[in-house]
């Protein structure tokens, strides 16, 4: 089984969702990224997103953007963001998941991304705007490693692409809960209940609901089936921490 | 619309060799999908067809005539200047071919909204003159920064009956525009993105060459009918790349024409002073397509420049790329002066305004001409009308930042 989802797996057995913050690198700002990620992995996070910044985040809501925005203005890129993680391996009980465009890890080069990303105990990628069609070299080039390519599927996804990318995932497969780009949202969208079943169906890989997510509530009001293991939680955190407040606070709410 | 066998198709995947392609999220994949069949069926379909060739003739004005450039020819000296008159389109540009085109997919696709972004309002006036003919419901997103400079164009696109969004967030211009009105488009299934260039994901470069391609068609019958030969020389301006590949479309086939786009040279060749992707660019994925871009050494899109609002794209139309590799096609650059001194002469000796765009065309065209004989003729996609530009040269004008050359 692989790492993210024993993670995953454990939290399950002990009868609460997995707890999956998003943290854009570089943010709320270059000196207090890092002890940012470090207190949600000590409060409780099972795996941890790190977004790498880039200039056109087409699948990102404003709130995403604007902090890719101010890490790209600070300097902050792929290269630092690895060899920070190096440094750092062995320091980070979470799993570590980067999210990222292609354009930026196709720079670096699909294969010295896959070294290094090791080398800095990554355990898992999330390339938005790479389809299934055009994710083989990468895909080839992590399973080598061992990382898994995290699939992201949403509501206008078909049940055939579903199970494409079931065919060949590790992880956990993300379930997008409402159409669009990411962002709070008040109510998880009707849809959301539908696709959960259906991405249930297809993956026999534990799944992650994220887009729109900030309080359990919004959980229980999904029926049992369709309740997803983990929950992803980017814009809200982001929100919460860019107004002052901590990453112990907010992962609270969900424990 | 007849197709080369050889050219202009893309592969199942979208790709024109290693170029394009679809590097979208699943939510947007799901919908270009959906594009792509209704697109499919509809070029199949002939009363489609008929619809859009009627409305080319009667609501456009098609076909645009060729012009014989007499004067400016004779005074460089050389070959003969040939301009295809995009700028006499309804509109003063060759955008209304494809926001006509897709509106009226749009239409047939059941969709009840559309919606565009515009950088300087060319596209956004466009689509929303479409629009408005279709019974389309029209959504404009826009920089902030971009509504205050061109005002006209927000006004216009509101007398049309369009609702002109503001893109609040970044840099407030054209890029800030793309990704609200994208944004606005996953979320809504009713709704019809109306790209305005050949790029973006598949099937948005084929499609927009599809509609831009009775450009090369007509002219290409024009030239034949005015000289009994083809013209030697193509040159079309490239940003995006539609008006090019709209004129190469109708050439590509003819091995003996040369295909020559120009792209925005700006400043000059450093990294930030143009916009000249092919020519100076390297491959790379950006806002959903795979093509010669401008890039940082992190992989970020990059800075661009041109005096002209429509060239200054770090990307170009995967098909453009294809064309560059396999060599039917040549990629050239000119500077923002060269461009001027274009549209100056154009104005002088022919009376026509050429946009600053469409300048960048004639500068190559008038670098070319004195070296070659007097019985060669150089075509040059003349895409839009400047009346646009005139303030923005003669305030450059009034702070002494260029000169208008003495006759």
């Amino acid at each position: 089984m692989h790492i993210l989802e024993e993670k995953i797996r454990k939290a399950t057995a002990a009868g609460r969702p997995a707890l999956i913050p998003f943290l854009t690198a570089g943010f709320p700002d270059r000196a207090l990224f890092w002890p940012t990620l470090m207190e949600l992995d000590e409060n409780g996070a099972d795996i941890i997103e790190i977004g790498v910044p880039f200039s056109d985040p087409v699948a990102d809501g404003p709130v995403v953007e604007e902090a890719s925005r101010r890490a790209l203005s600070d300097g902050v890129n792929l290269r630092d963001i690895l060899r920070e993680l190096v440094e750092r391996r062995g320091l980070i009980k979470a799993g570590v998941v980067l999210m990222g465009y292609l354009n930026p890890f196709l720079q670096y080069g699909l294969e010295n991304l896959a070294r290094d990303a090791e080398k800095g105990g990554v355990h898992g990628l999330i390339v938005p705007d790479l389809p299934f069609e055009e994710s083989a070299p990468l895909r080839a080039a992590l399973k080598e490693r061992g990382i898994a390519l995290i699939p992201l599927v949403g509501p206008n996804t078909g049940t055939e692409r579903m199970l494409l990318y079931a065919a060949d995932s590790q992880g956990y497969a993300y379930v997008v809960s409402v159409m669009g780009i990411t962002g709070e949202r008040a109510d998880l969208a009707p849809q959301v209940a539908a696709t959960m079943s259906r991405a249930r169906a297809a993956f026999s890989l534990p799944l992650a609901l994220g887009f729109g997510l900030r309080e359990p509530a919004q959980l229980a009001a999904l029926p049992p089936e369709a309740r997803p293991d983990a929950v992803v939680f980017g814009s809200a955190l982001l929100k919460h921490l860019d107004n002052g407040g901590s990453a112990e606070e907010f992962l609270a709410r969900w424990k | 619309m007849s197709q080369s066998a050889r050219y202009g198709i893309p592969d199942s995947r979208g790709f024109f060799g290693a170029y394009g392609g679809q590097y979208v999220p699943e939510a947007i994949k799901a919908r270009l999908d959906e594009l792509s069949r209704a697109l499919d069926a509809a070029l199949e379909d002939t009363s489609f067809q008929r619809e859009l060739e009627s409305l080319f003739v009667h609501y456009t004005g098609r076909p645009s005539p060729v012009f014989h450039c007499a004067n400016l020819s004779e005074r460089l000296g050389g070959a003969q200047i040939w301009l295809k008159r995009e700028d006499l389109n309804h509109l003063g540009a060759h955008k209304i071919n494809n926001t006509l085109g897709q509106c009226l997919l749009a239409r047939r696709m059941g969709k009840k909204r559309v919606i565009a972004e515009t950088g300087a309002g060319q596209h956004g006036v466009a689509t929303a003159a479409s629009a408005a003919l279709m019974g389309l419901e029209c959504t404009i997103c826009m920089g902030e920064v971009d509504i205050e400079r061109q005002h006209l164009n927000v006004i216009r696109m509101e007398m049309l009956g369009a609702r002109v969004l503001p893109a609040t967030s970044g840099q407030r211009t054209l890029k800030e525009a793309v990704d609200e009105a994208l944004a606005l488009w996953i979320s809504d299934p009713d709704m019809f993105y109306v790209l305005g260039s050949a790029v973006g994901p598949h099937p948005y470069p084929y499609m927009v060459r599809r509609f831009q391609s009775v450009i090369g068609r007509e002219a290409r019958a024009q030239m034949l009918e005015e000289l009994g030969r083809l013209p030697d020389v193509c040159l079309a301006c490239v940003g995006g790349g539609s008006n090019a590949i709209g004129l190469f479309a109708g050439f590509l086939d003819d091995a003996d024409v040369r295909l020559v786009g120009v792209e925005p040279g700006g400043r000059g060749t450093a990294y930030g002073e143009h916009a000249a992707s092919l020519c100076l660019g390297e491959p790379g994925v950006l806002h959903g397509f795979h093509s010669y871009m401008i890039k940082d050494a992190n992989g970020e899109a990059g800075c661009v420049y041109s005096i002209s609002a429509g060239l200054d794209y770090p990307s170009v139309g995967p098909e453009h790329a294809q064309l560059k590799d396999q060599g039917r096609a040549e990629y050239v650059s000119v500077t923002d002066q060269e461009a001027l001194e274009a549209f100056f002469a154009l104005s002088r000796h022919e009376g026509v305004i050429p946009a600053l765009e469409s300048s960048h065309a004639l500068a190559q065209a008038m670098k070319m001409a004195p070296g070659m004989s007097g019985d060669k003729a150089l075509l040059v996609s003349l895409s839009g009308r400047g009346d646009k530009d005139v303030a923005q040269v003669a305030e450059m004008l009034r702070e002494h930042k260029i000169r208008q050359p003495e006759v």
